[in-house]
């Protein structure tokens, strides 16, 4: 039993390391910065470079977290402080179920409503032609794919706060909302930013959703309604023809490195502090 | 009114309106899903092999692709049962509460949860080419297997943890081991299993970028460990693509029965943590 559980404490280093060495070669022979800030990608030329890649994932990520972050706090919000428990009852099912849907039917959804939705709707207020398959699109599905975690990552924390801090506030005359925004909010702030780095890192590995609307050009975009290319679906779209060229492969295993290595800090981070602010108050 | 009560309103207004924006997302998911898929959905396109000109819009169904996730589902359960049911005990038996082994391991799988199934899947990759295998139905379960101990490992301690520890030392006080103590508390987290259970099946079956490395596809049923096999989310994923209008409606079919699958899953999930659950969360 021990083994078993010091393996798993090594499965962590073996992938970092393995995945690691898999890049070494395309480490040693561009300058890390090169892969990183330069946005030529012709690997038969080659020439690799991440950065329409990063910004793809990044401005993916960031719409995504700003459409989820209001609506999954309001959210959690109201089911901790204001909602009766029969309407609870009710809301959590919906959000096993959006939490267990695979990305693949979200991509699904993707394609037949919001792509269609960009392309026809909000697209011809701005320009003359979009297909859909837009940063915009992206960013809507994967907010959606990430409120189930948010909202219940919320829950959680708001849960945590003791009930003196509410009682003590409403005593004083304060109103429900002003108790939440000053005293709950206020609580939980390391919490929620905890929260939403780690809802952030979910959003960067997700694959075949995005891969599925976000167009897959590499280019780096610059509005909401260009096409991007994240680096997981870079990974995934290219699996198969990667084999021909040693460095492609040694490319793409560094473009899963980087997504192991972000996504791995990030979540140490977040959960360290939410696992001091569960505990702080017991 | 004073301005606060305003706010008040105006914000309880906001809060209603997320949640109904939330449930309109649960809505349009499902719905659109099901009414552009069940047209197409026949017993033909669950019960059979893909045909001869199968990709170019002819005769046949997805059942590989069924039958290849049963199987990659099934083994990856059982085999992440063996190994995450050693840990839970460790972690909940022979540590303490306070063990800082303990917090460790725990963040470990906290990170491991998050890991994105992509990393999984490329890592998996370079095992499998360092070893000389290929896409097979292996490679998919070794993957998956990894993808969902984090999970199993997790559900599990959560209702451990919380366990009583009066349940500990009554065993220990009638002179029982700590090998014999598990019995104990195997009884008390058997409806934590059941969830993680079902908890797992849903991600794995929902896994795409997993299996797509290390699974690979194929139009048959594997009869061996080797062979490549196909998966329910990759055969929507592959299909969707096609230019044909007859494969695309298969691909809406396959997405169907997954939804279906998962749904029930879910719902199978609250019942059971809600109607077996001792120590209720």
């Amino acid at each position: 039993m021990f083994l078993l559980t010091l393996a798993s404490l090594l499965l962590v280093v073996i992938m970092g390391v393995g995945l690691y060495l898999k890049s070494e070669p395309i480490l040693s022979q561009h300058q890390l910065s090169d892969l990183l800030l330069s946005s030529e990608w012709k690997p038969m030329k080659n020439q690799f470079g991440f950065f329409p890649f990063l910004m793809g994932t990044l401005w993916v990520t960031m719409l995504a977290i700003l459409i989820a972050l209001p609506i999954s706090l309001l959210m959690a919000m109201y089911l901790t402080e204001y909602a009766r428990s029969y309407v609870r009852k009710y809301v959590y099912p919906l959000l096993d179920i959006l939490a267990g849907l695979p990305s693949v039917i979200y991509g699904v959804w993707g394609t037949l409503v919001i792509v269609p939705w960009v392309s026809n709707v909000v697209a011809p207020h701005f320009v003359t032609y979009s297909s859909g398959y837009t940063v915009l699109a992206g960013g809507i599905v994967l907010s959606v794919m990430i409120l189930p975690l948010l909202v219940s990552l919320f829950i959680e924390i708001i849960g945590n706060v003791p009930d003196d801090f509410r009682e003590a506030s409403l005593s004083l005359g304060a109103t429900k909302w002003q108790t939440t925004k000053y005293i709950i909010l206020r609580k939980t702030s390391p919490g929620i930013l905890a929260a939403v780095v780690l809802a952030i890192s979910r959003t960067l590995g997700e694959t075949i959703a995005v891969l599925m609307v976000c167009g897959n050009l590499a280019i780096v975009p610059s509005s909401l309604l260009n096409a991007c290319y994240p680096i997981p679906a870079l990974i995934a779209n290219n699996y198969g023809e990667m084999l021909s060229l040693p460095l492609y492969e040694s490319a793409l295993m560094f473009a899963a490195f980087i997504l192991f290595f972000v996504v791995l800090i990030f979540n140490l981070l977040s959960r360290i502090v939410l696992h001091r602010l569960n505990t702080s108050y017991q | 009114m004073k301005r606060k009560y305003i706010e008040e309103k105006v914000v309880h207004l906001l809060m209603i309106f997320s949640v109904l924006t939330v449930l309109g997302f649960v809505v349009s998911v499902i719905y659109s899903v099901f009414q552009r898929g069940i047209p197409s959905l026949s017993w033909q396109m669950v019960s059979q092999l893909p045909g001869g000109g199968f990709y170019i819009g002819k005769e046949g169904g997805f059942l590989n692709a069924i039958v290849g996730s049963v199987y990659i589902v099934g083994s990856a359960t059982i085999l992440g049962l063996v190994i995450s049911i050693p840990v839970v005990v460790y972690l909940n038996v022979y540590l303490s509460a306070s063990s800082k082994f303990g917090y460790i391991v725990r963040l470990v799988y906290d990170i491991l949860f998050g890991i994105p199934s992509i990393v999984y899947g490329a890592f998996g990759f370079t095992i499998m080419i360092f070893f000389g295998l290929r896409a097979s139905l292996m490679g998919g379960i070794i993957v998956i297997t990894l993808l969902i101990i984090p999970i199993m490992v997790r559900s599990m301690d959560e209702i451990a943890k919380n366990m009583p520890h009066d349940i500990l030392e009554s065993s220990y006080s009638l002179g029982a081991t700590k090998i014999e103590t598990i019995g104990v508390v195997m009884r008390q987290i058997a409806p934590a299993i059941a969830t993680a259970v079902l908890l797992s099946i849903g991600r794995a079956i929902g896994d795409a970028a997993g299996v797509m490395f290390t699974a690979g596809f194929s139009d048959s049923i594997p009869t061996s460990f080797t062979q490549p096999t196909a998966t329910l989310p990759l055969s929507v994923f592959f299909q969707l693509s096609a230019p044909q209008i007859e494969v695309q409606n298969r691909a809406y079919a396959a997405a169907v029965v997954l939804t279906i699958i998962v749904l029930i899953l879910s719902l199978l999930g609250r019942f059971i943590s809600n109607h077996f659950s001792k120590n209720k969360v």
